[in-house]
């Protein structure tokens, strides 16, 4: 199949392509709006690549099963929704604590509950980053754009492989359904990460034997001849559970370092006009796409105001925005949740600049107009 | 210092089990061992998956590739492992409470897909690991933990649950019919697809205490003059069969296997 | 060849002292003494393996001949 021409397509079509092309070949769902096209388009397309889709009893089974098929050596994925990935979660920290390297996308609506099962919004920020139970290291990244779909899908697999934990790729409503016109890159041009096989002989294999200072362990698929133990007990560098104090933390430790060491290469975003910015909007996700409007509203005006796009939500860009609470004068955050990212904005800018939320949990999304109004009010 | 068996199939340096005096759990854990020993499976293909519980600590202290998982969801871990590589030779362990009130969904869908895993329910009436807690599979009227006047439930019997739901083995022995259960967990991983074998345990510390049941002997003389052979019991009048439950293989009807049949899609795209 | 000896070998340290190995045993071969399992009766043992069968711990099992076939 030839990338390279336009086509026109959905978020959730180009976040199904970019996982393929970034690897993904065992795919496990279970119908929720408004994701539910991911889990249609891989029951698709995988077979035709010699993959594999399965639709599952269940969301908890979905994740269950993504994870042992990781486990066999195959890159896979789930894509759900607010009310799925309440059940999912239990699954999430295991392969969390486990270092079982999986994709799960979840495509964010009106929530709590049932709430607004087709209408947008963005409040699952802190669950994607806290939701499962126990200290536990997350990346989480956020598209804005449907040709982005694309191209962060295949980033979640590649940091997912290359530090062995699960990647959650948060989208919401209108990313997933959106269509745009977009020239997607050719295959071969991607780069693409693959976890770290086993480098020594079964026999001194260990499978969580790594740096404690952030390392990440080797990991054979089962049915290679390593013949190890995975256990979402505490465990030690043999995968035996443990209860040893010191032993359980150096593993919490390393679990946090493999993110903390890696700052640079996991948190990514777009930064836009902020050097002479008196205004910094800081949005994610598709009400970046109304902030980057609005501030180009403004700057018609004659209003300095920037824009920061953080793509990786968590871990937080908290020097960057340190940095741009040290210049600008005012951060406003428009997000569809009642103040969920702002309470972590507000944390890292700790008073340097006046931090004002623009919310709404109606599953109405925030306008251009929305922002560059508050923008008006604020100067 | 032990048997070739135990040598051959366990993580020595595992051993002793944490399993209590008198449970049967290790009785079945050798049954499995013993079965895989007869079909000489190959070790590296074979994939020990188990839930939460008493029964499913057994995946530490085997000698293959082991999946210990969260509670209830061990077969849906393995409907991945196996749906993603079918070369894998997948068992299941998991306990009652594990595969019929948590994981009660997943055991119904593994059985309808007629996936190729063959799981082994240490069943031991109760829910041992957290102290005694009536299970799905506690008798009515016995007693647990959360049943001090006894258990108004209705019980739950996991292979005719399976086969209702698709399943295409089911069969049934106990800790005390060791050697029908090492038979019946063969034949089981013979089978194509989706294969339960219900392994009747028993509990002396609190499903036996609780209820006044007496020490392991005993447990297992009542397993013992309990149990008839299902081949036997077409031959009985009713009134034999009374208060008695069946053993033996249950139910057996090759269908096709999950797997085999996804892989025939795949290979008509690739032709087409 | 596997040379089946007389009588069980008994892994002291594993036996958590059940009983069920002596409860079972045909010929009164086994006793359990401070709550260990003891081979009381060697001679009686005709190697039916009923106690390795049946033991929850490993603790009691049938020699299978010398090591020398590996």
């Amino acid at each position: 199949m030839t990338n390279n021409q336009a086509k026109l397509m959905q978020g959730n079509e180009a976040c199904l392509e970019g996982a393929i092309a970034a690897g993904m070949r065992f795919f496990a769902g279970y119908p929720i709006t408004p994701s539910t096209e991911i889990a249609e388009g891989a029951s698709e397309r995988l077979p035709m690549v010699g993959g594999k889709f399965i639709q599952m009893e269940d969301e908890i089974g979905s994740m269950a099963a993504v994870i042992g098929a990781s486990l066999a050596g195959l890159k896979a994925m789930t894509a759900t929704s607010g009310p799925g990935m309440s059940l999912k979660l239990e699954n999430i920290g295991y392969a969390s604590l486990t270092e079982i390297p999986c994709v799960i996308v979840n495509v964010q609506r009106g929530g709590p509950s049932t709430g607004l099962p087709t209408s947008p919004a963005q409040a699952d920020i802190m669950q994607a980053r806290w939701g499962a139970h126990g200290d536990h290291p997350s990346i989480v990244l956020y598209p804005a754009s449907v040709s982005e779909a694309y191209s962060v899908t295949v980033t979640a697999f590649n940091l997912a492989e290359k530090y062995r934990m699960p990647v959650i790729l948060l989208m919401d409503e209108v990313m997933g359904h959106m269509r745009e016109r977009v020239v997607l890159p050719d295959a071969k041009d991607l780069q693409i990460v693959n976890r770290e096989k086993a480098s020594v002989p079964p026999e001194e294999y260990l499978p969580y034997k790594a740096d404690p200072d952030g390392g990440v362990p080797e990991m054979p698929a089962f049915g290679e001849g390593y013949r190890y133990h995975v256990t979402g007990l505490i465990h030690s560098e043999n995968g035996f559970p443990t209860t040893d104090a010191k032993k359980t933390a150096t593993l919490l430790n390393r679990l946090m370092k493999k993110i903390d060491n890696n700052l640079d290469d996991i948190v990514k975003y777009q930064e836009d006009s902020l050097d002479d910015a008196k205004i910094v909007l800081i949005a994610y996700g598709s009400t970046a796409r109304s902030a980057k409007s609005a501030m180009d509203m403004a700057r018609e005006q004659g209003i300095p105001v920037g824009l920061f796009r953080p793509i990786t939500i968590w871990p937080f860009a908290e020097d960057k925005v340190k940095e741009i609470a040290g210049k600008a004068e005012k951060i406003i955050v428009p997000e569809m949740n009642l103040g969920q990212y702002r309470s972590e904005i507000e944390r890292a800018v700790a008073g340097k600049c006046e931090v004002i939320g623009i919310n709404r949990a109606d599953g109405e999304i925030i306008t251009p107009e929305d922002i560059y109004e508050k923008i008006k009010g604020v100067l | 210092m032990t048997s070739n068996l135990v040598k051959n199939y366990f993580r020595m340096d595992k051993l002793p089990h944490i399993w209590c005096p008198g449970c049967g759990h290790g009785i079945i854990t050798r049954a499995v061992m013993k079965a895989i020993d007869e079909l000489k499976l190959d070790k590296d293909k074979v994939c020990i998956v188990s839930g939460i519980g008493c029964s499913s600590r057994a995946s530490g202290y085997l000698d293959f590739n082991t999946l210990h998982t969260t509670h209830g969801r061990a077969l849906a871990y393995a409907t991945g492992l196996k749906h993603a590589n079918p070369d894998l030779e997948i068992i299941v362990i998991t306990g009652d409470g594990d595969c019929s009130a948590i994981g009660g969904n997943h055991l119904i869908h593994a059985a309808r897909r007629n996936i190729g895993i063959t799981a082994v329910a240490y069943n031991n009436n109760i829910y041992g690991m957290t102290g005694g807690q009536y299970s799905p599979t506690t008798p009515t009227g016995d007693k647990g933990t959360t049943a001090p006047y006894g258990n108004v439930d209705k019980v739950f019997d996991i292979c005719t649950l399976a086969q209702a739901a698709g399943a295409s083995y089911t069969a049934r022995a106990t800790v005390y019919h060791a050697q029908l259960l090492t038979k019946l967990i063969k034949n089981g991983i013979l089978n194509k697809g989706f294969s339960i074998i219900d392994a009747v345990s028993v509990c002396p510390t609190y499903y036996g205490r609780k209820n006044k049941k007496g020490d392991a002997v005993k447990m297992m003389e009542w397993l013992k003059d309990h149990a008839v052979n299902v081949s036997a019991a077409t031959k009985l009048p009713e009134e034999k069969l009374a208060g008695k439950f069946l053993i033996g293989e249950l139910y057996h009807n090759p269908q096709p296997e999950y797997t085999e049949e996804y892989k025939k899609i795949i290979e008509s795209l690739r032709r087409g | 060849m596997a040379v089946k000896l007389k009588g069980p070998v008994i892994k002291e340290e594993w036996c958590k002292g059940c009983g069920i190995c002596v409860a079972f045993c045909p010929k009164n071969v086994l006793k359990m003494e401070e709550n260990k399992v003891k081979a009381v009766d060697r001679d009686a043992c005709n190697n039916c393996g009923l106690c390795e069968l049946r033991c929850p711990d490993y603790a009691i099992y049938l020699e299978e001949g010398e090591e020398d076939d590996k």
